[in-house]
C-alpha cells in the first residue's frame, strides 16, 4: 500500500501542494482528478521522488520512500508517464527490459530471469507481438502499453500513472483502463492514476481523490466525490451528474451555458 | 549471436586498415608487406635485415608515435562525442558544446603568449595549460548551471555556449595582442599533431584510459537518460551522480585530446551519428564503436592532411571540417526523415 502523509511541495514561494494526505490500498485503483494546475502531476512527481519535498512523507509498509536511494525506491514504486517524445530508436523489448534497472548492476546486464519477467510484462499488456518493433514506429496507444509493461517489469507493489490516457483515442482509453484495473485487482497493486477524464475515473476507479489548487478537497468513492456541487466548484464550471445509462456509476456532464 | 559482434568486427577492420595506411604513407613510403615483415620479426625477436633497418627507425621514431597520438585523439573525440550526445539528448552535441574546447583553447593561447624555452617542459606548458583550463571550464560551467541540487540539461548547454563564446572572444583578443609564437598558436588551434615523439602519447594515455574506460562502462546509464531525467530516476538511476561521472570522464578525454592535438572539430559529431545510423542507438554498443571509429576516421584524415599538399602538412582540423561540414548537413537532412536518433 501507498501512504502519502501531509505532503507539501513548493516551486519557489508558490505552494504547489499543501499538506496532501492520501492512502492507496493494495488491489485498489485511486483516480487523482482536478483541473489543470491543481497539482496532479506535481503529486505524482513528488511521490516518485523526482521533486524536492518541503514537508511530509511517502510510506509503504514502514519504509520512507523519499529517503531511499533511487534504485531502492524503484523497487517499491514504478511510474507510467505519458507516452510523449520517447526515444524512438530503442526496440520495444529493450524498452521493457529497462524496467529491470533497479535489479541490474551498473552495466545493465540482464539475466534469463529478467528476460522472463519482461516477457510476462509484455504479455500482461497484450503487446508481446510488438517486442521486435522500434518504439518510434508504434501508435500512441501501443507506446502507452509498452510504458505500462516497462513499469510492470519493475515488479513493484505500487504503480503511479500520470494521465496515461490523455493522448489516446476512445478505444485505447477504454482498453488501457481495463488493463490497469484488472492488473490492480488481480496482482494486488496499489494504483494511483492521474486522470483528466472524469467519466473514466468514475467508471474505473475504486476511489477518487479531487485536488484543487494543491489541496485535497475530497476523497471517496466515485459517487461521493463526483457530485455536481464538488465538481462545479473545483472546475469553475456548472455541471450535472446523472446516472450512467449502462452502469451504476455517475456520469458528469457540463451544462450548456448558452441555453 | 553473430550480429552482435559484427559491428565490432567491421569497425576493427576499418581501424586496422587506417593504422596500416597511416604507417605506410609519408615521404618514405613503407609498404604494408614490409610492415608485416617488421612486425613478425619484432615479435619473434629476430635481428632485422639491413634493407628494413631504415624502415624500422622511421616507424619507431616518427610514424608510430604520430599514428598512436592521432589514434588516441580520434578515440577520445569519438567516445566523448557519443557520450555528450547521449548526456544532453541532443544530436548536435559534441565535445565542444559545453565550452570545454574553447576553454582549452584559451588556456593554450594564454600559455603561448609567453615565450617559453624550447625544452621538454617548455613544450609541455601549453598542453598542460590547455588541460587545466578545460577542467576549469567544466567546473565553472557546471557551477553556473547548477540549480539547487540538480543540474538541468538546458542550463548546462546554455552555460556552456555562453562561457564558450566568452572564452573564444578572450582567445581572439589575446591572439591579436600577442607577441609570442602566433604561428604555432594558429596551427594548434586548427588541430595538428605537431608534437613529435612518444612523450605526448605517454602523457595522454592515463587520462584517456580513465576517461574512455568510464564512458565504455556508462552505456546503460546513458540509455536510461534518453528518457529524460524524471523517467531515468524513476527507473532507478541516480541521475545527478551518473551525469557528473560521465561529464567529467568525457571532459577528461576531450581535454587530453585537445591539449596535444589542438582543436579538431566534427569527429566527435560525425562518428557517433554514423555508428548510430549503422549499428543502432544502444549506448552500450555505441560508445565502444564510436571510440574505435573515431580513431580510424581521424587517422584517415591525418593521412590526407599529410599527403594532399606534401611535403607541406595541412592541419588535420581543416580536413575534418571540410569533410565534416557537408556530412553534417546530410545528417541533418536525414534526421528529418528517420527516427534513428
Amino acid at each position: 500500500m501507498l501512504r502519502i502523509e501531509a505532503l507539501t511541495v513548493a516551486y519557489g514561494a508558490r505552494r504547489a501542494l499543501h499538506a496532501v494526505s492520501l492512502e492507496v490500498e493494495a488491489g485498489q485503483v485511486v483516480a487523482l482528478i482536478g483541473p489543470n494546475g491543481s497539482g496532479k502531476t506535481t503529486l505524482v512527481r513528488a511521490v516518485s521522488g523526482v521533486l524536492p519535498v518541503l514537508e511530509g512523507r511517502v510510506r509503504t509498509n514502514g519504509d520512507d520512500l523519499l529517503s531511499l536511494p533511487p534504485a531502492q525506491r524503484a523497487r517499491h514504486l514504478a511510474v507510467v508517464p505519458q507516452a510523449v517524445s520517447l526515444p524512438p530508436a530503442f526496440s520495444v523489448w529493450e524498452t521493457v527490459l529497462m524496467g529491470r534497472t533497479p535489479y541490474l548492476n551498473f552495466l545493465g546486464q540482464v539475466s534469463l530471469k529478467d528476460e522472463e519477467i519482461a516477457r510476462l510484462a509484455l504479455q500482461k499488456v497484450e503487446a508481446l507481438e510488438l517486442a521486435d518493433r522500434r518504439v518510434g514506429e508504434l501508435s500512441g496507444g501501443e507506446q502507452q502499453r509498452v510504458l505500462l509493461a516497462r513499469a510492470l517489469a519493475q515488479a513493484t507493489p505500487i504503480l503511479l500513472l500520470d494521465e496515461p490516457t490523455s493522448n489516446l483515442d476512445m478505444h485505447y482509453q477504454i482498453s488501457f483502463m481495463e488493463t490497469v484495473r484488472a492488473l490492480a485487482h488481480q496482482e494486488h497493486l496499489a494504483v494511483l492514476i492521474a486522470l483528466h477524464d472524469l467519466n473514466l475515473a468514475a467508471r474505473y476507479a475504486d476511489r477518487v481523490a479531487l485536488l484543487q489548487e494543491g489541496e485535497l478537497i475530497a476523497c471517496g468513492t466515485p459517487r461521493q466525490v463526483l457530485t455536481a456541487e464538488l465538481i462545479s466548484s473545483a472546475y469553475h464550471l456548472p455541471v450535472q451528474v446523472v446516472p450512467h445509462p449502462f452502469s451504476d456509476t455517475p456520469l458528469v456532464l457540463p451544462e450548456d451555458r448558452s441555453v | 549471436m553473430s550480429h552482435r559482434f559484427l559491428p565490432y568486427l567491421w569497425t576493427c577492420v576499418f581501424l586496422l586498415l587506417a593504422i596500416v595506411l597511416s604507417v605506410a604513407i609519408g615521404s618514405v613510403p613503407i609498404p604494408p608487406l614490409s610492415q608485416l615483415r617488421l612486425l613478425a620479426d619484432w615479435l619473434m625477436r629476430k635481428p632485422l635485415p639491413d634493407s628494413l633497418q631504415i624502415f624500422a627507425s622511421i616507424i619507431s621514431a616518427i610514424r608510430l608515435p604520430r599514428t598512436a597520438l592521432v589514434l588516441l585523439t580520434g578515440a577520445a573525440l569519438g567516445g566523448s562525442g557519443a557520450a555528450d550526445q547521449g548526456l544532453f539528448r541532443n544530436p548536435l552535441a559534441d565535445p565542444y558544446l559545453i565550452g570545454v574546447a574553447s576553454g582549452a583553447g584559451l588556456g593554450a593561447v594564454l600559455a603561448m603568449s609567453v615565450n617559453w624555452p624550447y625544452t621538454f617542459w617548455g613544450l609541455m606548458v601549453v598542453p598542460l595549460a590547455a588541460f587545466c583550463a578545460a577542467l576549469a571550464t567544466v567546473f565553472v560551467v557546471y557551477s553556473l548551471a547548477r540549480l539547487g541540487k540538480t543540474v538541468p540539461t538546458t542550463n548546462l548547454i546554455l552555460a556552456g555556449v555562453a562561457f564558450g563564446s566568452f572564452a573564444s572572444a578572450l582567445t581572439s583578443y589575446l591572439m591579436l595582442r600577442s607577441t609570442g609564437d602566433l604561428h604555432r598558436a594558429i596551427a594548434w588551434m586548427l588541430g595538428g599533431a605537431s608534437q613529435a615523439g612518444w612523450s605526448p602519447v605517454l602523457a595522454v594515455l592515463p587520462f584517456l584510459v580513465i576517461g574512455l574506460g568510464v564512458l565504455v562502462l556508462s552505456g546503460h546509464s546513458l540509455n536510461l537518460m534518453q528518457y529524460g531525467d524524471d523517467q531515468a530516476q524513476q527507473l532507478g538511476l541516480h541521475v545527478t551522480r551518473a551525469r557528473t561521472v560521465i561529464l567529467v570522464a568525457a571532459s577528461l578525454a576531450t581535454a587530453a585530446a585537445v591539449s596535444f592535438s589542438g582543436i579538431i572539430g566534427f569527429i566527435g559529431l560525425i562518428i557517433p551519428h554514423v555508428m548510430r545510423l549503422w549499428f543502432g542507438a544502444d549506448y552500450r554498443r555505441l560508445l565502444p564503436l564510436s571510440i574505435l571509429g573515431g580513431a580510424g576516421a581521424l587517422l584517415l584524415a591525418d593521412v590526407l592532411a599529410r599527403t594532399l599538399l606534401a611535403p607541406q602538412e595541412l592541419p588535420v582540423g581543416i580536413i575534418t571540417a571540410l569533410a565534416g561540414a557537408p556530412f553534417f548537413l546530410w545528417v541533418l537532412r536525414r534526421t528529418k526523415n528517420q527516427g534513428y536518433w
